[in-house]
């Protein structure tokens, strides 16, 4: 089938079979290989986007069900402001050692700064619940995204 | 892994939707269920209809004192207070603890609750509510009361040729009083264990007992239970028979604590 999405602001037009999952469609067809792949069931977070202007499981989203979708990978963040606080944070806090995890870790922190300004490390660490991270332990991350969301109230 | 071959259909209205389901198409709403069931080909059907682009079929409207919430309304929008009033609180303390916000943000409540896996956190508390749900097919509406809904594991009330429409539940008073407790060892995983009691003002407390690997235990009067709550949670998971001491253990545990949050 003929899909048309818009990825990263630019509308994009392939052919997939309708078993195709979203994650598959952008590494395969349109090489954006930012997004990675886990457990392709739901539950390790790696292959989260934004869809439609909220994280989503990229896994989880089958062809036919993308198509008009409004699509966000961790490469169409590089100009987003909030994006480019969480990676600075991630570097000074070490919060990624082989990396693979950490494109749907920025998402979902992305996601928690801005819905939930307040948050304190007991609901940081609830929200990434649905993130796995096999090298950190997460007191790295955890720690970036708090130091986000102080900078940001103290800049309030 | 990769799911074996589907087509896809994606109905513009409803009786082009019940038209593939009578044609043995596989309804899908946020597909946060029947996703990883795919991936899994733990599901294999030959075509799946996308819900998601029906009229109304996601949306939260009030009709006089009855809240109307869209089967394909999702539990992020729950979650984020769509449902006025304290039935509203009530469902978002609910939604909030489902999964994780980027499956709350494409699950839906009428897509779980229709997939009806014994542990998913809808089948758990909505039988404990007032109110029905609203079932189409070929010959129109048809309310299936929330406690009669599901029959068992992954099995409701829905006949074949029916599709879940929507939930329709009155608005509660702000004196409602509600107790919920599930068991995770992770957050956002499956429950191992969930009950729910309900007390609406001058009326018999009700309560569910949920995620038995069976359908889900409906008290309609959970009176005992609010009284001595350790007592009666013992001899309701009695009767269960359950096989495993620990999911007795759990089964109790949680139906002792909902007893005791109740507020």
């Amino acid at each position: 089938m003929s899909i048309t999405l818009a990825v990263n602001g630019a509308l994009a037009t392939v052919a997939a079979e309708p078993r195709t999952h979203l994650a598959d469609l952008l590494r395969g067809e349109l090489l954006l290989t930012g997004t990675h792949l886990g457990c392709e069931h739901g539950v390790c977070g790696a292959c989260t986007v934004e869809v439609d202007g909220a994280p989503a499981r990229s896994c989880l989203i089958h062809a036919g069900a993308c198509g008009g979708a409004s699509v966000r990978t961790i490469e169409g963040f590089a100009e987003d402001a909030v994006m480019a606080a969480l990676r600075e944070s991630f570097s000074a806090e070490h919060a990624l050692q082989c990396g693979y995890c950490t494109p749907g870790m920025l998402v979902v922190a992305r996601d928690i700064v801005l819905r939930l300004p307040d948050a304190d490390e007991a609901r940081v660490r609830e929200e990434l619940a649905g993130n796995l991270c096999r090298c950190t332990g997460y007191r790295g991350i955890v720690r970036a995204i708090l130091g986000v969301l102080a900078a940001r109230r103290a800049a309030a | 892994m990769k799911p074996a071959p589907f087509d896809y259909a994606r109905p513009a209205d409803w009786p082009a939707a019940l038209a593939l389901l009578a044609a043995g198409a596989r309804p899908v709403a946020g597909g946060q269920s029947l996703g990883p069931m795919l991936n899994l080909r733990l599901a294999l059907p030959e075509r799946v209809a996308d819900l998601r682009h029906l009229p109304d079929y996601a949306g939260v409207s009030m009709q006089g004192e009855t809240v109307r919430i869209g089967a394909g309304t999702t539990h992020a929008a729950i979650e984020d207070g769509v449902v006025p009033g304290r039935l509203g609180e009530i469902l978002a303390g609910v939604a909030r603890r489902i999964a994780y916000r980027p499956v709350r943000n494409r699950g839906t409540i009428g897509g779980s609750f229709a997939h009806a896996d014994p542990a998913a956190d809808w089948v758990a508390v909505l039988p404990a509510l007032p109110g029905h749900a609203i079932a189409l097919g070929p010959q129109g509406e048809r309310r299936i009361p929330l406690a009669e809904f599901v029959l068992g594991v992954f099995e409701t009330a829905l006949r074949s040729d029916e599709l879940l429409r929507a939930l329709e539940l009155p608005a509660l008073p702000a004196a409602t009083r509600f107790g919920h407790w599930k068991f995770c060892r992770k957050p956002g995983e499956f429950s191992k264990a969930t009950a729910c009691v309900l007390a609406l003002p001058g009326a018999v407390p009700t309560a569910v007992l949920a995620a038995l690997d069976a359908a889900p235990l409906v008290i309609a009067d959970a009176s005992a239970l609010l009284a001595d709550p350790t007592a009666e949670a013992a001899r309701i998971t009695a009767t269960l028979a359950l096989d495993d001491p620990w999911r007795a253990a759990l089964a109790r545990t949680a139906l002792r604590h909902a007893a005791e949050a109740v507020r």
